[in-house]
C-alpha cells in the first residue's frame, strides 16, 4: 500500500499529462464532424508523433539539468538529408536509415562533447550548434525537394489492420526500445542523480559527465528519428528555419506539460510524449470550434504561457519566504 | 616620483581590462586586417562608419539582452519583442499625425509591457526565465499574427523613425550609431553608478545573499525585464526605420546574434560577471563576422555554418566554466 503511494508521487506528472490528454482528446473527437473514427486518430496521430519524439529527445537532456536547443536544427538536418539517402531500392533505403541515425548521433556527440568536455553553457553552447546544423541542411536542401522510400513511409503512417495507427505503434517501439531500457540502466539513473544534484551525484561516484554525455547522444539520436518521420509524412526534405524553431520551443512545451521539470531530476519521457499528443490536441481543439486559424498562434502561446505559469512557477512550491530565493 | 606612478598605472590599467575583453577587441583588429587582405575597402572610414551603423541595432538589442544576462538570466522573447516594437511603431504612424509624433515611444512601450509579463513571470512567480520568455515569445507572435493577418504590416514608419536609423546629424556620423552611444552610455551609468546596477551584478552572483542585504531583488528583476523588452522594441523600431516597414520574423535573425555578442564580450552568461564594453566588443565582432562573410559572397549555409563554429570556437578559447565541485 505505502509503496503504492510513492509510485503515484514519483509519477505524478506523468499520470497528470496522461489525464489531461485523454480528455482534451475526448473533446476533440466528440466535436469531429467525422467523430471518433480510425481516419481522425490517423491525421491525429501523425502529428503528435513528429512532436513527440522531439519532446523525447529534450527530455534526455533536461532530466540532466541541461537544455538543448538544437533538437529542431537536428530535425531539419536529418529530414533534409533522409530525403537524400533514404531512397531507391529496400537494401538502399534501410542503409539510408542507418545514415540517418548515425548523422543524428554524431550530432549528439558534437553537443555533448562541446558541453560537456568543454564545459560551454548548454544554452549557447547548443544555439550555436543548431545554427551549424542549419547551414548543413541549408546546403543539402537550399530548395524544398526530394523523396523518400514510399513503402516505409506508407507503412508508418498508415493503419495496422485499418484500425490502429502504425505511427503510434511505431512511437511505443521506440519507447521499448529506447527509454524502457535506459531509464532503468545505470546510466541512466545516474541521468537522474546529476538532475538532481550534480555535487551529490558527484560525490557519490556517479560518473557524471558519461551520464550528461550519453543524455546528448540520445538527443541527438531521438531527434533524427523525428527528421525520419518528418519525411515520411512529407515526402521530402526542406531546410526550414521555422520549423527548426518552433519543433524546438514545442518541444520544451512538451516537456513541461507532460511533467518533466526543467530544474532536471524528475519527469519521463513517456510524459513529454503525452505533453507532445496534449500540445498538438490543443492546436486541433481550435478546429473543431470553427476558429479563425489566424488566432492559431496566439491561442497556442496563451496555452503554452498558463501552462508554464501552473506547471514550473516555484512560487506554489516553497515553504518560507528564503526559498524562492536560490 | 613619474617612474613609482608609471608601473602603478600600468597595473592599474591591468586590472581594469578583462582578458575576454582584449581578446575580444584583438579579434576585432586581426579581423579587419585578414578582411583588408581581401580588399583595402575594409579599412576604409566609409566601410567601418557603414558597420558601426549596422552594429547599433544589434547594440541596443544586446544592451537589454545583457542586463537579463547579468542577472543569471536570459531572454529567448527577443525576436517577436523586436518584431512587436517594429510593427507597433509602424502601425501607430498609420493613425495620422498624432501617430507620427507617438510612433516611437508606443512601439518601445509595448516592448516594455512584454517585458513586464517576463518579469513578473520569474521574479514573482519564480518560473525559470527560459520558459516564461519562450512563451512570451510565441504569445508576442500570435498577437502579431492577429494584428496583421499573418501578412506583411502595409504602414511604413514615421519620418522621425527613419530619420533616427538612417539619417545624419552632423560630420557623417550616422543617427543609429549616436543612439546606441546614448543607449550603451546609459547602460555603463546604470550598471557602474547607481544602485540598481550593484543590485544587478550581485543578483547575478548570489541572489539570495543580495535579498539578505536588502535589495528588492523581485523588483530589480521585474524593471530589469522590463528594460531589455524596451530596448529590443527599441531596436525593432530602428530596424523597421531602417528598412522604413516592419515585417513578419524581422527579429528572428538577432537572437542568436545578441545572445552571442554579449557571452564574446566575456559576460558569465550565469550572471554576476560582465562589462558593458565586452558587449561592445563582441557586438562589433558578430557584425564584422556577417559583413566579411557576405563580402566573401558566402552563401547563407556556409554563413550558418561559419557562425556556430565560430562562436563554438571563441567560447572554447575563454569562454569556459571552471570545475567547480
Amino acid at each position: 500500500m505505502s509503496e503504492w503511494r510513492y509510485l503515484l508521487a514519483q509519477n505524478r506528472g506523468t499520470l497528470l499529462a496522461i489525464a489531461f490528454f485523454v480528455v482534451m482528446f475526448a473533446i476533440y473527437t466528440s466535436n469531429h464532424p467525422a467523430g471518433f473514427t480510425a481516419n481522425v486518430v490517423q491525421t491525429a496521430a501523425n502529428k503528435g508523433v513528429l512532436l513527440a519524439l522531439v519532446a523525447m529527445a529534450q527530455t534526455f537532456v533536461v532530466i540532466t539539468a541541461g537544455i538543448d536547443l538544437s533538437v529542431g536544427a537536428v530535425m531539419v538536418l536529418t529530414n533534409c538529408l533522409a530525403s537524400w539517402i533514404v531512397v531507391g531500392s529496400a537494401t538502399s533505403a534501410t542503409l539510408g536509415i542507418l545514415g540517418v541515425l548515425l548523422t543524428g548521433l554524431a550530432c549528439g556527440v558534437i553537443n555533448g562533447l562541446i558541453v560537456i568536455y568543454g564545459r560551454l553553457q548548454p544554452i549557447v553552447a547548443t544555439i550555436a550548434t543548431g545554427a551549424a546544423f542549419f547551414g548543413l541542411a541549408l546546403l543539402l536542401r537550399s530548395v524544398p525537394g526530394g523523396d523518400v522510400y514510399s513503402p516505409v513511409a506508407d507503412a508508418l503512417t498508415g493503419k495496422i489492420f485499418d484500425v490502429a495507427p502504425a505511427s503510434l505503434v511505431a512511437l511505443a517501439f521506440v519507447v521499448l526500445v529506447l527509454w524502457v531500457p535506459y531509464s532503468r540502466s545505470t546510466i541512466g539513473r545516474a541521468a537522474y542523480a546529476v538532475g538532481s544534484s550534480e555535487s551529490a551525484a558527484y560525490m557519490s561516484g556517479v560518473p557524471v559527465g558519461a551520464a550528461k554525455f550519453f543524455a546528448y547522444v540520445l538527443s541527438g539520436l531521438a531527434a533524427s528519428l523525428g527528421g525520419l518521420f518528418l519525411t515520411f509524412v512529407t515526402y521530402s526534405g526542406e531546410a526550414s528555419a521555422a520549423n527548426a524553431n518552433t519543433y524546438t520551443l514545442f518541444s520544451i512545451a512538451a516537456v513541461v506539460l507532460g511533467g518533466v521539470s526543467l530544474f532536471g531530476g524528475s519527469g519521463s519521457a513517456i510524459g513529454a510524449i503525452f505533453g507532445a499528443l496534449m500540445f498538438r490536441t490543443i492546436g486541433d481543439l481550435l478546429f473543431v470550434f470553427n476558429l479563425d486559424p489566424l488566432w492559431q498562434p496566439l491561442f497556442q502561446g496563451l496555452v503554452l504561457l498558463a501552462a508554464v505559469c501552473v506547471g514550473s512557477a516555484r512560487v506554489f512550491q516553497v515553504r518560507n519566504r528564503l526559498e524562492l530565493f536560490p | 616620483m613619474s617612474e613609482n606612478a608609471q608601473p602603478g598605472f600600468a597595473e592599474a590599467l591591468k586590472r581594469r581590462i578583462d582578458p575576454p575583453v582584449a581578446i575580444a577587441f584583438a579579434c576585432i583588429i586581426a579581423m579587419l586586417l585578414l578582411g583588408s587582405l581581401y580588399s583595402s575597402s575594409f579599412l576604409s572610414p566609409e566601410y567601418l562608419l557603414q558597420q558601426l551603423k549596422v552594429a547599433s541595432f544589434l547594440g541596443v538589442i544586446a544592451t537589454g539582452t545583457m542586463i537579463v544576462i547579468l542577472l543569471g538570466q536570459i531572454d529567448l522573447s527577443i525576436p517577436w519583442v523586436v518584431a512587436v516594437g517594429g510593427m507597433m511603431s509602424t502601425a501607430a504612424t498609420g493613425w495620422g499625425p498624432v501617430g507620427h509624433v507617438i510612433a516611437i515611444p508606443f512601439g518601445i512601450a509595448c516592448g516594455v509591457a512584454l517585458g513586464l509579463v517576463n518579469g513578473f513571470g520569474v521574479a514573482y512567480l519564480r518560473i525559470p526565465s527560459m520558459i516564461i520568455t519562450l512563451a512570451v515569445n510565441a504569445v508576442a507572435q500570435g498577437l502579431m499574427v492577429v494584428h496583421t493577418g499573418g501578412f506583411s504590416p502595409q504602414d511604413s514608419s514615421s519620418p522621425a523613425m527613419r530619420a533616427l536609423a538612417t539619417g545624419e546629424l552632423f560630420f557623417g556620423l550616422p543617427n543609429a550609431l549616436i543612439v546606441w552611444a546614448v543607449v550603451g552610455a546609459g547602460a555603463i551609468f546604470l550598471l557602474n553608478r547607481t544602485t540598481f546596477g550593484r543590485a544587478v551584478y550581485g543578483i547575478g552572483n548570489r541572489e539570495r545573499a543580495a535579498y539578505l542585504s536588502g535589495i528588492n531583488t523581485q523588483r530589480v528583476v521585474l524593471i530589469a525585464f522590463a528594460l531589455a523588452g524596451g530596448l529590443s522594441a527599441f531596436g525593432g523600431v530602428l530596424l523597421a526605420g531602417y528598412a522604413s516597414k516592419a515585417a513578419q520574423a524581422m527579429g528572428d535573425a538577432y537572437l542568436l546574434p545578441a545572445i552571442a555578442a554579449i557571452v564574446l564580450g566575456g559576460a558569465s552568461i550565469l550572471g554576476g560577471r560582465g562589462s558593458y564594453f565586452g558587449t561592445v566588443a563582441g557586438v562589433i565582432l558578430i557584425t564584422l563576422l556577417q559583413s566579411i562573410l557576405s563580402v566573401v559572397q558566402m552563401p547563407e549555409a556556409g554563413r550558418q555554418i561559419t557562425y556556430g563554429v565560430v562562436i563554438v570556437a571563441m567560447l572554447l578559447l575563454y569562454g569556459r566554466e571552471g570545475r567547480t565541485r
